[in-house]
């Protein structure tokens, strides 16, 4: 009964490091995007437009929910919640300090490849759940897109595994050495790229892609169910940026203790900057060239990573 | 498998048709295999309304029909006027509209530029496009109080004379732009993404471009060297030393840097423009209040930011037009639209639209 409750409690203290991750998240995107395009961004509401989102949310709060009458009612209303729950689920194995992770299980490395990516059926389902001809195409493209990068991220991660030896993400962190820096580098850009690719932003947001399809797979959402998505993506942002600054770039080092969640959180944000930026600088890829890159390029990358790795195990 | 082709209507309201346009788009997964603009969503009968105006009245409907460079429909319109009725413009007025029309130039690109690569998804590009033509608008709210529809240039001259200091911030934007453009450059059109999105897409051999009657940068980026400006020289343009830049491939990239090229040379004419601007009338002498040309008819062209404008008057001897028809560059450059799209996949559709740099309202009418 106890582990049930705490289960609960971990799950309630998930969502809101997601969604407080997604507020603040959103008003700092808005803020890179402007200076990058030489405007300030929000402005008005709190210092340097920090409470932005205190207007915001309850704008989406009180906007109308409107189902498209041709729609599929149960799926289009329970899909936003199909696309959270796999990236809130993800949060839970991600090893937050030394020792410690809310969910710490030997097979935590694979929980988090795998259930993120049950979200590519919560976007087929929003997709087809609105009958509508831009919402499938982006569908589909999310589909064919998630699925092949999946490929490339896991291949990315499979290095990590090999050198700590384990599934499991706290030894993984435990394992972890300054020297894993620049022998895991070619793993690493491709686990950062390929999660773009996954969490479907820019350059590679093609399902969503404005100028072609509008909005993509959620075409038709509004108000707090389509903000369930925007926080859905945000949430991807987050755990996978989370995920690489506690397994590739050491968690807390160089420091330790409360020191050490302090740097694990500088490293998930300079990621996260990292990513607005990419997608704020960059064009557009196309669909071909999109899954040609990842067959091409990634795969073939994470290949020669993980020869390198195998050369340098055995001397370890 | 059973596959079907998805029928698609882009539009009329969709953020990458540029205006009030429908593709009618037939899909054989991502490739298109049918497209078909349909058109008049806009119509608004500009040229039928002209009957019942009188000349100078007609001014601001011209205005309306390519509202991203109003200037040259304005000057169009005019020049078919003065021929009808036989005015000569003081040469200060020609030297203002060449200023005026450079600076529309230059405006109207950088919405072109703008939309190659906010179709492909570029959108802090755009951005920095759209600061450039903010300051050109900014010249021209100055000028004419107006910053999209002007009705600045009225037959026989112009309506107003450029304010003090304007000269000096008209020297110093173009000071500035070349420097604007070659960023842009850099950043855009070097980027790789851009470049595998734009190059050998949508690609016009020139021959079907003179066929179809393609004029303006989506011409000249197929390689086709013809710019009214210099071989139909009209005004005062053969007083000034410029290039006309043409691309060799005649895809999206081309057509689109072939704009940003054109910027950098508007900048040399205008220049030459202010150092050769002399003090004078801006407005001819002894123009009726009411225009009532001779019996006859008269066309003329200029070569705006899409391509040759025309605009053919009829007049029966009454103080309104009998008949005004418009040769519209934007109309005749978007009906090749579905000859070089067909086979492409939906993203590149869109980025070929907007590499024709079509303004609905002048294909509309």
């Amino acid at each position: 009964m106890s582990s049930l409750l705490l289960g609960i409690l971990w799950g309630v203290a998930g969502v809101l490091v997601i969604a407080g991750g997604a507020v603040i998240g959103v008003w700092w995107e808005r803020k890179v995007a402007g200076h990058i395009q030489l405007r300030y961004g929000p402005q008005q509401i709190g210092p340097a437009g920090s409470l932005q989102m205190l207007a915001d949310v309850p704008k989406l709060l009180f906007k109308e929910d409107i189902v498209p009458s041709g729609a599929d009612r149960p799926l289009f209303k329970w899909a936003p919640l199909m696309a959270f729950a796999p990236v809130a689920a993800a949060m839970a194995v991600i090893p937050f300090a030394a020792g410690w992770a809310p969910f710490d299980t030997s097979v935590g490395v694979l929980f988090f490849l795998a259930v993120p990516s049950l979200e590519v059926v919560a976007i087929l389902v929003a997709a087809w759940a609105q009958r509508n001809s831009y919402a499938a195409i982006g569908g589909l493209r999310a589909a064919s897109q998630m699925i092949a990068y999946e490929v490339p991220r896991t291949l990315a991660v499979a290095p990590l595994v090999l050198l700590a030896g384990s599934l499991r993400p706290t030894e993984v962190v435990a394992a972890w050495r300054w020297w894993w820096l620049p022998l895991l580098a070619i793993a690493f850009v491709v686990y950062l790229i390929a999660s773009i690719a996954e969490m479907n932003r820019g350059p590679f947001d093609l399902p969503e892609a404005e100028s072609e399809l509008v909005a993509g797979y959620f075409a038709d959402y509004s108000g707090m169910r389509w903000a369930i998505f925007m926080m859905a993506e945000y949430g991807a942002v987050i755990t996978a940026s989370l995920f690489a600054a506690a397994t590739f770039l050491g968690a807390g080092w160089p420091f330790s203790g409360a020191l050490g969640v302090v740097a694990l959180v500088v490293k998930t944000s300079v990621l996260v900057t990292i990513v607005m930026w990419t997608k704020w600088t960059l064009p557009r890829v196309r669909q071909d060239q999109l899954l040609r890159f990842c067959w091409v390029v990634l795969v073939p990358a994470t290949l020669v990573q993980l020869a390198i790795v195998g050369v340098v195990l055995p001397w370890m | 498998m059973v596959t079907e082709e998805l029928t698609l209507n882009i539009g009329p309201s969709h953020p990458s048709t540029h205006g009030v346009c429908r593709l009618l788009v037939r899909l054989d997964g991502e490739i298109v295999t049918h497209v078909e603009p349909i058109i008049g969503h806009l119509h608004r009968g500009i040229e039928k309304m002209a009957e019942n105006r009188t000349y100078l009245q007609v001014v601001p409907l011209t205005d309306r029909l390519d509202y991203v460079g109003s200037m040259y429909a304005n000057w169009a319109y005019c020049r078919a006027v003065e021929r009808l009725a036989g005015i000569r413009v003081p040469e200060r007025a020609e030297y203002i509209r060449v200023i005026v029309c450079e600076l529309q130039r230059i405006a109207s690109h950088m919405m072109g530029i703008g939309s190659s690569a906010a179709d492909t998804g570029a959108t802090s590009a755009f951005l920095y496009a759209f600061a450039q033509r903010d300051l050109v608008i900014d010249l021209f709210e100055e000028l004419c109080g107006a910053r999209l529809t002007y009705n600045y240039v009225r037959p026989g001259g112009v309506s107003f004379d450029l304010p003090d200091g304007w000269v000096e911030r008209c020297r110093a934007f173009t000071a500035q732009h070349p420097k604007a453009m070659l960023e842009i450059d850099g950043f855009f059109f070097g980027n790789a993404i851009a470049r595998a999105r734009l190059k050998g897409v949508g690609v016009l051999d020139p021959d079907a471009a003179v066929a179809w009657g393609v004029s303006g940068p989506s011409a000249r980026g197929s390689g086709v060297d013809w710019d009214l400006r210099r071989d139909d020289p009209y005004s005062v343009y053969p007083r000034f030393d410029f290039d006309v830049p043409i691309g060799s491939n005649g895809d999206a990239f081309d057509r689109a840097r072939v704009r940003l090229w054109e910027c950098i040379e508007s900048c040399r004419i205008i220049d030459q423009a202010l150092d050769q601007l002399e003090p004078g009338p801006i407005m001819a002498d002894g123009l009726p209040r009411l225009l009532a040309p001779r019996p006859g008819d008269a066309y003329d062209h200029i070569e705006s930011a899409r391509g040759s404008l025309g605009v053919y008057l009829v007049s029966d001897g009454s103080p309104r037009p009998y008949r005004m028809k418009v040769r519209s560059p934007a109309f005749c450059n978007l009906a090749v639209l579905p000859l070089i799209a067909v086979g492409h996949t939906l993203s590149d559709l869109l980025v070929i639209l907007g590499s024709l740099d079509p303004v609905f309202g002048e294909v509309d009418r």
